[in-house]
């Protein structure tokens, strides 16, 4: 055969390759420039009460941040997981994104509260200086206060299994 | 009639009641400051709704993106300074005319790639043609032979 017959299909099987991975490729992920660089300086208060927390207060051990809402439907979907890591021994900060304490609170009071400290970002500045553009989004801080991971949209077993937990050095 | 005519002043004043918010942001910025903050809207893409500029969107990461605009326009930062803040947070991914770099090359490049390749098929195809010898050497005696048989 000639090559001016397969040249077709050669473009044909190209395409198709495209296409496959084009399929694989979610483009509402959008990768963070973030990862591998210092989770950003913040200053907020504890939900529900006036006690400051600061970015200091992450550093020293593996640490999932975690922004939610009470008006987020997608962490609704991640939160029994999330409650099953805490129970884990997986320590879990919540950063509360846009939201008001009461609303955050009688939500956490309904499912469950998995997180070792919820944080208020009422303004959502800390999410602006984090990258968030959509809760849930979470962050994983190595001892150091480094990004090394970001999942974007609810946590899934499939990601802590395969991608989390080693990072994490958790099981 | 005069019901009618009542109704419609009514929904115009309404309607710019709804408006002033509007029109009280685009006046706090005036002149090159404000050109400069509609060129700067106008080219940062709203992550949440992807295919519109942060000054298309309702999306309330659009309003916070805009505001840090024409906060740091107000505070005297440069485009530059405010695009670096954008994409430190947001990656290159917001930048409707992203940089020309490595990861970005096949997309400047792509389409011109395409471009000079279809170019070439083109060219080699006219080339082709116009090798292909054309039978200009007509059988005067089978031409006449077709005709005959034709008009009998």
């Amino acid at each position: 055969m000639r090559v001016r017959y397969l040249a077709p299909i050669a473009v044909l099987i190209g395409l198709t390759v495209l296409f496959v991975f084009g399929l694989g490729h979610d483009p509402r992920e959008v990768p963070s420039p973030l990862i591998g660089k210092p989770s950003p300086d913040f200053t907020l208060r504890v939900m529900g009460s006036d006690e400051p927390y600061q970015r200091s207060q992450l550093l020293g051990r593996p640490v999932l941040v975690n922004f939610f809402a009470s008006w987020c439907a997608g962490c609704k979907v991640e939160h029994p997981l999330l409650m099953e890591l805490s129970r884990r021994g997986v320590e879990i900060v919540g950063i509360d994104y846009k939201d008001t304490d009461a609303a955050a609170r009688q939500w956490l009071d309904k499912h469950g509260n998995p997180y070792a400290k919820v944080i208020a970002d009422v303004q959502g500045t800390a999410g602006l200086d984090w990258g968030v553009y959509g809760v849930p989004e979470t962050f994983v801080l190595d001892a150091a206060g480094t990004i090394v991971y970001k999942q974007i949209g609810p946590m899934t077993e499939e990601a802590w299994i395969t991608r989390i937990a080693p990072l994490m050095g958790a099981h | 009639m005069k019901l009618c005519r009542g109704f419609v002043r009514l929904a115009l004043g309404l309607m710019m009641l709804f408006a002033l918010p509007a029109m009280a942001q685009a006046t706090e910025l005036e002149g090159v400051e404000a050109d400069r903050y509609q060129g700067m809207i106008n080219q940062l893409r709203c992550l949440v709704c992807q295919n519109q500029t942060i000054a298309d969107s309702n999306a309330p990461l659009a309003q916070d993106l805009r505001d840090q605009v024409r906060t740091q326009i107000q505070s005297g930062r440069s485009d530059a300074e405010i695009i670096d803040y954008v994409t430190a947070r947001y990656g290159d991914f917001v930048l409707y005319r992203p940089p020309f770099k490595r990861s970005t090359w096949l997309l400047w490049g792509g389409p011109f790639a395409l471009l000079l390749g279809a170019l070439a098929i083109a060219v080699s195809l006219m080339r082709r043609g116009r090798q292909r010898p054309v039978s200009a050497a007509v059988d005067p005696d089978r031409l006449r032979k077709l005709l005959d048989e034709e008009s009998r």
